[in-house]
């Protein structure tokens, strides 16, 4: 059989089908019956020969789209993974060029018709949900890191759906889905980064013809050579701070100019762009004022997740590299994966991979739920029908959820890869530090990742209020209640117990000073994704029973609990002893 | 101008991925012991046509003759853009030979052109991986009376009915000018072929012949039963035609077994073994010693 990153990942695909979308997929296609209310739309034609029949349809649907990008994947895009970092992107007189493998990559996309697959099916798109796409996002970035900023900004597709008129979207997104075009997210400036509510770039209102039109500078924008750029900038003039802010279109043309793209450490096939633009034609997307606090967030969720999902991929090509040279590599007569130091390494690897994924997973179907309730409820309103209390409940929930869930995606992910791509290189020894093997890419593509969309430290502060709130007890006290088989009970009690001093833990911080709070933060974000991830890992060995999720959930616990309970030791504790003497350290 | 293409596929044993007991005692090949693929070049003769449909504009319709599996690779064709799939399947077919094979090709070629027009170009690929016999391609082309062009790499030119084509050949290529209509065998080395598309492949899925509907069933029994699904997909353009030797008109002594004057008279059993590994030292000595023994054996110089 041929490589397919698909069908070699076990985990992967036991997480896809096991996706609980029943609910999100019966919303998303309208009862199943999507096709029959699209009949003046312009792709009608196609989607009532696409949309799926019903839930097993869609996710025989799924599998076949998972699997051609599989394919694509390990015959098209790994193969030429480290030429695309050895070449990279390149700039001259305001042209980017992508590596040849890059742009390689993109035509093996646009041939497979594989892109705006997330699109709903009126603009040409697959209506596929989020936790899919996460999927996909993973195996890309397994295959090359950097591809996926370029891949993964479909987000950018998304966001316009999401928000923009009938008209511009109608203009622009099936252009996605044809893969003509490709998106850029362009919201960083250089004195707005982590601060975007003070960013600079104008956009002004011509009230005779009702233009707006954009001026001013971004920098870091990750692929800004991309086609269509989501550009957030200033509309309210004299405005200060964020409430300041709306978001629009730019097409790139001759009033977009590329000034210089950076020069990275990692992700060298994914040009990073300063971009000024000189009086450039925009459309507003979604409401004045509402650019960062609505459309930027929401396409910065959205972004968190498939970058947490970017780190996975990257780090399971890396623990695949370090398993694959520790079985053959030979030291002291025997190959070194039977050496308990280094299979304890690979073990630890292998267990944080299969926890991020089962939390980036658990997010997404968080996600997918709360967006197919919206539409739903949009639906409703427009039929001028009553409101649905069971559902509002239920979107109320999912977004409560989505709101912790995705900042602590990211932050376990992004660290998690971090920590296996040092490991990866760590099992291969001096040879993981020389450039003719991959360790050492994977160590400097997944170093991004915890930085951008969000510093990791960023993450700590948008999950906190949520999570002191104890906002996820619902699942907690859920998974508490439940049984499980003989094997798990032993753990079962350490972990109700180990569950018991997180919610401990929130309330100290709950209570306390604002500082204690960001200071501390992250040791709770430590606490809260071991303690949450042993629980889906318990889950998904009471789902299935086979012996070797029982025994990844016994290993991830065995590892993860006690480090859970060292940060609880610290939290409630408050040793708050290194803030106050911090100017003097620092001096 | 529009040209309408009909293109000649195989489904062959994967020879990559071999087992034991391939081959039968009487020198054919065990089909049930080896999974099977597209034959490569078969997929650089369906891109080819595919290319000029994109840029022309006319109709790619796929052929294959073979057993009720066969219906795998015509679900392929149409996954990466083939308009039409005829699968020809029936008994009587069984066995044939490259001649037997060729007639009933080009009866099948006459019979789509009464139902759908004429047919402007044939493409096949070069050779299949199972036979390597290059010969189905260019006796098809006898049968049916129009110029072959072998080894076809690239298409330099097409306008009207004339067509100029590059044959890759052992020390260069050659240009050769031919009227339509005309067949062309095309190499490995003419393109890459497109994947899958991700829409098609779910727009196409359940494309099936008669013969596949127990199966689909069994998957999908949403469907209840065969006539619904009959008429799901018959709705949808989605039954794939079986045609069998009576629908192409074929004279049944020229088809199968009894139409195959080629015998197998003798089959040997190569098998390769890989002696035990050897050390040569680092020395100038053991290299050159190594080159020796390299060149008197043939391997090298």
């Amino acid at each position: 059989m041929a490589d397919n990153f698909y069908l070699d990942n076990p985990d992967l695909r036991f997480r896809v089908e096991k996706a609980d979308l029943g609910f999100v997929v019966g919303l998303k296609e309208r009862g199943y019956s999507y096709a029959a209310t699209l009949e003046n739309a312009p792709s009608a034609r196609n989607a009532s020969r696409f949309a799926p029949r019903d839930f097993a349809d869609a996710q025989d649907n799924w599998r076949l789209v998972l699997e051609i990008l599989g394919e694509i994947c390990a015959s098209v895009i790994a193969p030429r993974a480290a030429e695309a970092d050895e070449e990279g992107a390149s700039y001259e007189n305001g042209v980017v060029t992508y590596a040849k493998a890059t742009q390689a990559a993109i035509e093996a996309f646009r041939k497979s018709e594989i892109l705006g697959c997330m699109l709903p099916w009126e603009y040409g798109g697959l209506n596929l949900p989020e936790t899919v796409y996460q999927a996909m996002i993973e195996m890309v970035s397994r295959a090359e890191g950097g591809l996926m900023t370029i891949f993964g900004l479909q987000e950018i597709a998304s966001t316009i759906n999401e928000f923009a008129d009938e008209a511009t979207k109608a203009s622009y997104l099936p252009r996605f889905s044809r893969g003509e075009v490709f998106g850029a997210m362009v919201l960083t400036e250089p004195d707005a980064g982590s601060d975007l509510g003070s960013v600079q770039c104008r956009a002004s209102l011509d009230e005779a013809t009702g233009k707006w039109r954009v001026n001013g500078v971004k920098r870091f924008i990750t692929n800004g050579n991309a086609d269509i750029h989501l550009v957030l900038a200033r509309s309210e003039e004299g405005s200060k701070d964020a409430r300041g802010l709306s978001m629009f279109l730019v097409e790139r043309d001759e009033t977009v100019r590329i000034r210089r793209i950076e020069n990275k450490l990692g992700i060298h096939s994914s040009p990073t762009c300063e971009i000024q633009y000189t009086d450039s034609p925009a459309i507003l997307v979604g409401k004045r004022r509402f650019g960062l606090m609505r459309c930027a967030m929401a396409l910065m969720n959205g972004a968190r997740l498939a970058v947490a999902a970017q780190a996975v991929g990257i780090a399971e090509a890396s623990f695949r590299e370090a398993l694959r040279y520790a079985g053959e590599r030979s030291q002291f007569g025997k190959s070194i994966v039977s050496l308990p130091a280094v299979s304890r390494m690979l073990v630890s690897m292998k267990g944080e991979i299969e926890a991020a994924r089962a939390l980036i997973f658990e997010t997404s179907v968080w996600v997918d739920t709360l967006k197919a309730c919206e539409q739903k409820q949009e639906e409703l309103e427009k039929a001028g029908a009553p409101s649905d209390p069971v559902l509002i409940a239920r979107k109320k929930q999912a977004s409560n959820l989505a709101d912790i869930l995705t900042p602590l995606s990211k932050y376990y992910a992004t660290e998690m890869g971090n920590r296996v791509c040092y490991k990866g290189m760590q099992v291969h020894g001096g040879v993981g530090y020389m450039r003719e093997f991959n360790a050492e890419r994977h160590y400097r593509d997944v170093r991004i990742t915890n930085i951008y969309e969000g510093t990791s430290q960023l993450q700590v502060v948008a999950a906190m209020g949520k999570m002191l709130g104890r906002g996820l007890d619902v699942l907690l006290d859920a998974w508490m209640a439940a049984s499980v088989p003989e094997e798990l009970a032993a753990l079962k009690i350490r972990l109700v117990a180990t569950t018991g001093l997180f919610q401990k833990c929130c309330d100290a911080l709950h209570g306390a000073e604002r500082d204690a709070v960001e200071y501390f933060g992250a040791d709770l974000m430590d606490m809260a994704a071991a303690v949450f991830n042993t629980w889906l890992l318990v889950r998904d060995a009471c789902v299935v029973g086979e012996a070797r999720k029982i025994e990844m959930a016994l290993a991830y616990a065995a590892e993860q609990l006690p480090k859970a309970e060292g940060s609880a030791a610290a939290i409630l504790l408050l040793d708050m002893s290194a803030i106050s003497a911090k100017d003097r350290i620092l001096a | 101008m529009p040209y309408k293409s009909v293109v000649l596929v195989k489904q062959v044993p994967d020879t990559k991925n071999i087992s034991g007991d391939v081959m039968t005692p009487e020198g054919t090949i065990n089909r049930t012991a080896l999974p099977t693929v597209f034959n490569p070049e078969d997929l650089n003769a369906l891109e080819m046509a595919l290319q000029v449909r994109d840029r022309e504009g006319g109709e790619v319709i796929v052929l294959t003759m073979g057993p009720p599996a066969a219906a795998d690779i015509l679900r392929d064709s149409l996954f990466r853009g083939a308009d039409r799939v005829i699968l020809l399947s029936d008994r009587r077919f069984a066995g044939a030979d490259t001649l037997a094979t060729s007639y009933a090709l080009a009866c099948a070629i006459r019979t789509l052109e009464r139902s759908f027009g004429p047919v402007d170009l044939v493409f096949a690929g070069r050779q299949a991986i199972d036979g390597d016999t290059a010969q189905v391609g260019p006796q098809t082309a006898e049968k049916l009376g129009i110029p072959q062009i072998t080894y076809a790499e690239a298409i330099v030119k097409l306008e009207g009915p004339s067509i100029v084509v590059q044959r890759a050949l052992d020390h260069g290529t050659e240009l050769v000018k031919c009227s339509l209509p005309c067949l062309l065998t095309v190499v490995g080395s003419a393109n890459e072929p497109r994947p899958a598309s991700v829409r098609r492949r779910i727009e196409y899925k359940l494309a099936a012949t008669k013969l596949e509907y127990k199966g689909l069933l069994a998957k999908w029994p949403a469907f209840g039963g065969e006539e619904a699904l009959d008429a799901y997909l018959v709705e949808r353009g989605l039954g794939i035609a079986v045609w069998s030797a009576a629908d192409i008109g074929a004279e049944e002594e020229k088809l199968g077994l009894a139409g195959s004057p080629t015998q197998v008279y003798k089959v040997n059993f190569v098998v390769l073994e890989s002696a035990d590994s050897r050390e040569i030292q680092p020395t100038p000595e053991g290299i050159a010693s190594l080159v020796q023994e390299l060149v008197r054996e043939y391997i090298v110089g």
